[in-house]
């Protein structure tokens, strides 16, 4: 048996090393991918990133080159650091922490060792830079705001984060990526393609050349230009008559659904959110928990509509023919349903028709309307679902499934809402509110604007959007198709007409613009907050829809302002000077310019805040800016009324 | 005396192809490993692949060389070739040049040559030549005491200096012994300090102890034949004190890189700081041989199509580390198929050995099979890493002149032998 030890060994070491090759090769290979394969250096070649017009034409973002000064620690050599201190504007404790961190992430691998240089230091410090071995610039691509306007529109691009990584591999540690606003629902199309280089590199991670003689390597594609619907002009007028308020002003163009301007107050501008100050200024922006100026009250925000809401339930109600235009309601300076009663603002004794019921904005009124419409059939939960389908069919209670990057459903309760609070019974009084667009309704500023733009087209709306023209594209169908409501046309118009008197002697008497003939309806919304856990009762919001002009309308419009106290005292004001300076390009009611930029709600803001009791509505004083600033306001609307298209 | 007119077809073609085929194809692999640029010019002696290549066409004419030289030759000569191989070794210590920490290289002109690697073919042929010797029987201590002499001179000569690998492969001739007799405890023994010494670095002297206590027991109680109590006494005190003193062999008298080759194969080391270091530093080669083998996946990424190859990934990669281009560029398919020709090559020489009739030709082919099986163990073992670090060559298949031929005239004596054993009686 001597001879076959050696011969069985010989078998045993080739089949454990075939076992080896398979655990090794087969069963746990670390496979054939170029991307994970880390002898392959991947180098992007990132593409232009597209620019953004708006809808006459004016460049808002274009492009800046940045520049980073990178080191590779390993192959610095001793330098006049001094020297090189002085040129980067840094001090010497700063760049041995600066360096020491570099060495600790990568001896071999480049860090950023200073990013966004100036221009002026850049062009310095590229004479000397061949003196310092081992630190090399690196150019980049940042956004450059031609505007101070629209930040909430444009939005802003930064690092990819890890959830988008995982979300998409195209990102690599470092890519830029729209955050917010255009620049993230356009990324795709304004990014581009960025195109790689292998590079083959040895195992002191030096390049030694194109891997396969570059077969697989891809060029850089373009990102396209944008044009979008905003009329900055517009936007900036919006935004500056928003100034030292809260809220959110939606501007739509009817015939097309372009959103003509969309304004948040209170807002920044996009150029902080750029280079080596992004990140500190967002994270003030961010924290800021109170103004919070990163979220976009106009679509975000869902506030109950109120008044504007009664023209919905107009609607409604002629075309369930539960009421005729002339039917009269008697107004008891109220409406009494059960035990319970709901102030109106009208003399007692008034018998208002549709027409009036609106231009008076009268609670009793539509408070009947809404309960024939819930009692039609006798069963309110069939009434419910009736009522809610055509509101709905405006756009209300649901997402716009447009491309603005962030949105909100609103709310508008069907009979399972109900259902779920009244599991028993449900009586159209238990919603009463609804009838006057408190209660249960919920709607965002863009819904609220939508609808109006719905009124005025008498029946159909386009989707609101925010696109005008992509390079090379055609808009998508969802923006060209109209969307019909369920309402027969002929039932618009008496609501029309009532809007009309709102401006002819209703609530918006005041605001009357010449030459413009604008339908409108006026908001006061009660509202509520939670302080230390009390409930407390705050200034009513100041709330306004309107359209205009009557026949073929360019303009349709929704402004909130919070804690405006009544309609025409801040959001008609907004609303119609915006409409003016849309329809006429220049506007002739200087007195409310005036009036909304001397104005501020920021005492009323810091109510809550305060800690102490305080008062509302007709208890409140409003602020007067301060000369200062209210000069720099006047100075900012003589440059906008100014500047032509 | 009848003479085969016909003798030059008696080689055997077999390991003649085999041998062929692993020289081929470890010059594709060396030339993958080494080239650098885009063009090649194969004959360019600036370079690894070309030198080799060059042995190569040189190993022709030594073969032609061997295979001309009367069989009797060889045996007749082996104690003066065993001699001047030995002299050669010594030489070493005053003409010597230091490569890599080993003083084993004659450097002539623009060559050098490594006599060690020769010294494997010299003391094959010594072994041979002594245990075939019918005076010898290496069942008596006095003969193995004697052929263990002839085997430990070239091994202590190399590990003098610092070539340990080479030491190492001596140990092959423990194979040719056992075949030609030698006591089957000196198996058992080597075995069990072997198992002794990994059980106590890996679980510690305690634990490896307790196990040799039950074992030693179970057997002195269990087994058919009684041993006397002192008997079985004195092997417990002997693996008590291989399990005790492995530790201070590992700690005292190996050097600090060889103690951290074997903390990474046992695996002693479990900060996963540290075994990050490793990598970086002495692990490093294994490290990267792996992961240039595991990503070629089943079949490869093609011939030059390595990356980690072509950048230079594996430090040596063209010498020792030549199997993880294989690995690499030929996959799973290309490496099992050097791994069989290997094997093939081993059982084809064992199995002519045993069809010697001279018991010179029968115990050289054995040496001839054992020398070339431990470095092909070794080597392909510790680039796989399931072997600590070794530094020996892979037969044939490595860059270097010196061992091409080492192993081509260990090889060709050999097929030169079988080749004559017609005319043995």
């Amino acid at each position: 048996m001597r001879q076959f030890l050696l011969f069985i060994t010989i078998i045993a070491v080739g089949v454990l090393f075939i076992s080896r090759l398979f655990y090794l090769q087969v069963y746990n290979s670390s496979g054939n991918d170029l991307f994970e394969d880390n002898a392959i250096r991947k180098v992007y070649d990132y593409p232009k990133r597209g620019f953004v017009y708006d809808r006459n034409g004016q460049l808002l973002v274009a492009n800046q080159p940045s520049y980073d000064v990178m080191v590779i620690p390993r192959e610095v050599d001793p330098l006049d650091t001094l020297e090189f201190c002085n040129l980067l504007k840094i001090d010497k404790v700063r760049f041995i922490k600066k360096y020491e961190k570099a060495k600790h992430y990568s001896p071999r691998l480049p860090s950023v060792f200073v990013s966004h240089l100036s221009k002026e230091d850049y062009a310095v410090l590229q004479e000397k830079m061949r003196k310092f071995h081992g630190f090399y610039i690196q150019k980049r691509s940042l956004r450059n705001y031609e505007t101070t306007i629209g930040a909430n529109v444009l939005g802003d691009i930064g690092e990819v984060n890890n959830a988008n990584i995982r979300k998409d591999p195209y990102y690599k540690m470092g890519d830029l990526i729209g955050k917010q606003g255009v620049e993230a629902s356009y990324e795709k199309t304004l990014r581009g393609t960025k195109g790689i280089k292998f590079i083959q590199k040895d195992r002191f991670n030096r390049n030694i050349g194109p891997y396969k003689d570059g077969a697989f390597d891809t060029i850089p594609k373009q990102g396209k230009d944008i044009t979008i619907t905003i009329d900055a002009q517009l936007q900036a007028y919006g935004e500056l008559l928003m100034k030292n308020k809260r809220g959110g002003v939606i501007a739509i163009e009817p015939a097309t659904g372009e959103i003509l301007a969309m304004v948040t107050a209170p807002s920044y501008d996009p150029s902080i959110l750029v280079g080596r100050e992004r990140s500190k200024n967002f994270t003030k922006l961010y924290q800021d928990n109170i103004a919070k100026p990163l979220f976009n009250r106009s679509l975000k925000g869902e506030y109950e509509p109120g008044s504007p809401f009664k023209l919905m339930n107009a609607l409604i109600a002629l075309q369930e023919g539960v009421l005729t235009p002339d039917e009269t309601v008697t107004c008891y300076a109220g409406y009494k349903y059960g035990n319970r009663f709901m102030k109106c603002h009208c003399n007692r004794g008034t018998r208002n028709n549709m027409v009036t019921g609106i231009q008076r904005s009268c609670n009793a009124y539509f408070a009947t309307t809404y309960r024939k419409i819930l009692d039609k059939n006798g069963s309110s939960s069939d009434g419910i679902d009736a009522w809610s389908k055509h509101a709905q069919s405006f756009g209300l209670g649901n997402y716009l499934n447009n491309d603005l990057f962030v949105g909100a459903k609103g709310r508008i309760p069907d009979r399972a809402y109900y259902k779920r609070i009244y599991p028993k019974t449900f009586y159209s009084t238990y919603t009463i509110s609804n009838a006057i667009g408190q209660g249960e309704v919920a709607t965002t500023p863009i819904q609220l604007a939508n609808m109006t733009a719905a009124i005025a087209n008498r029946g159909y709306y386009y989707t609101p959007h925010i696109v005008k023209n992509i390079e090379g594209e055609i808009l998508p169908e969802q923006f060209t198709k109209p969307k019909y409501t369920t309402i027969d046309k002929v039932n618009f118009e008496p609501v029309i007409e009532g809007m009309l008197q709102v401006y002819k002697k209703g609530t918006a008497a005041s605001l009357q613009v010449k030459d413009i003939e604008i339908c409108g309806k006026t908001g006061t919304v009660e509202n509520f907050a939670k302080i230390d856990s009390v409930k407390t009762q705050l200034t009513d919001h100041s709330i306004f829809v309107a359209f205009a002009p009557k026949e073929n309308p360019k303009i349709a419009i929704a402004v909130f302002v919070e804690n405006g106290y009544w309609g025409s005292r801040f959001a008609g004001k907004v609303a119609s000077l915006m409409i003016e300076k849309h329809i006429k390009g220049h506007t002739t009611r200087k007195d409310l310019e005036e009036w909304l930029l001397k104005h501020s709600l920021e005492n009323e803001y810091a109510k809550p805040y305060s800690g102490k009791p305080f008062k509302i509505n007709r208890y409140t004083t409003l602020q007067i800016v301060e000369e200062q600033e209210y000069h720099t306001l006047k100075k900012e609307l003589n440059r906008i009324n100014k500047s032509k298209n | 005396m009848v003479r085969d007119t016909n003798r030059h077809f008696k080689f055997d073609w077999i390991t003649i192809f085999l041998f062929m085929l692993l020289v081929g194809f470890g010059w594709l692999n060396i030339l993958s490993a080494s080239h650098t640029g885009t063009t090649i010019n194969y004959f360019d002696i600036s370079q690894p692949f070309g030198k080799q290549l060059i042995f190569i066409f040189l190993t022709f004419g030594l073969i032609i060389l061997l295979l001309a030289v009367d069989a009797k030759f060889y045996e007749r000569f082996s104690s003066i070739i065993y001699i001047l191989s030995m002299l050669s070794l010594v030489g070493l210590f005053i003409f010597g040049k230091n490569v890599n920490g080993a003083t084993s290289w004659y450097a002539i002109g623009g060559m050098t040559i490594q006599p060690s690697e020769f010294a494997k073919t010299a003391t094959a042929l010594a072994v041979a030549k002594y245990v075939s010797d019918l005076n010898t029987n290496i069942k008596t201590l006095k003969d193995q005491i004697q052929t263990f002499i002839i085997i430990a001179i070239p091994a202590i000569l190399v590990l003098l200096q610092n070539d340990t690998g080479s030491t190492i492969v001596y140990g092959a001739f423990f194979f040719v012994l056992y075949r030609e007799g030698l006591p089957k405890y000196y198996l058992t023994i080597g075995i069990s300090i072997i198992l002794l010494s990994i059980l106590s670095l890996k679980f510690g002297a305690i634990i490896t102890s307790i196990i040799a206590l039950i074992l030693v027991v179970s057997f002195h109680f269990l087994s058919k034949k009684k041993l006397r109590i002192f008997q079985s006494a004195f092997i417990l005190i002997v693996a008590f004190t291989v399990t005790f003193g492995v530790k201070f062999f590992y700690q005292s008298i190996l050097k600090p890189h060889q103690q951290d080759r074997i903390s990474l194969w046992l695996r002693l080391e479990k900060d996963p700081e540290k075994l990050e270091q490793m990598k970086r530093t002495f692990a490093y080669n294994l490290n990267e041989s792996e992961k240039a083998i595991s990503s070629g996946g089943f079949s490869g990424r093609g011939f030059m199509e390595g990356t980690r190859t072509t950048g230079k990934f594996v430090p040596e990669q063209h010498t020792d580390y030549i199997f993880s281009t294989v690995g690499e560029e030929w996959g799973f398919l290309g490496s099992a198929f050097v791994v069989i020709v290997f094997v093939l090559l081993l059982l084809r020489i064992l199995h002519l050995a045993e069809l010697q009739k001279s018991q010179f030709s029968r115990v050289y082919g054995y040496g001839v099979a054992a020398v070339i099986f431990i470095h092909f163990f070794i080597n392909i073992g510790m680039v796989m890493g399931l072997i600590p670090t070794i530094g020996i060559p892979l037969p044939m298949f490595s860059y270097g002149g010196s061992g091409l031929w080492a192993f081509t005239i260990l090889i060709f004596i050999f097929i030169k032998l079988d080749s004559n054993k017609i005319n043995e009686w």
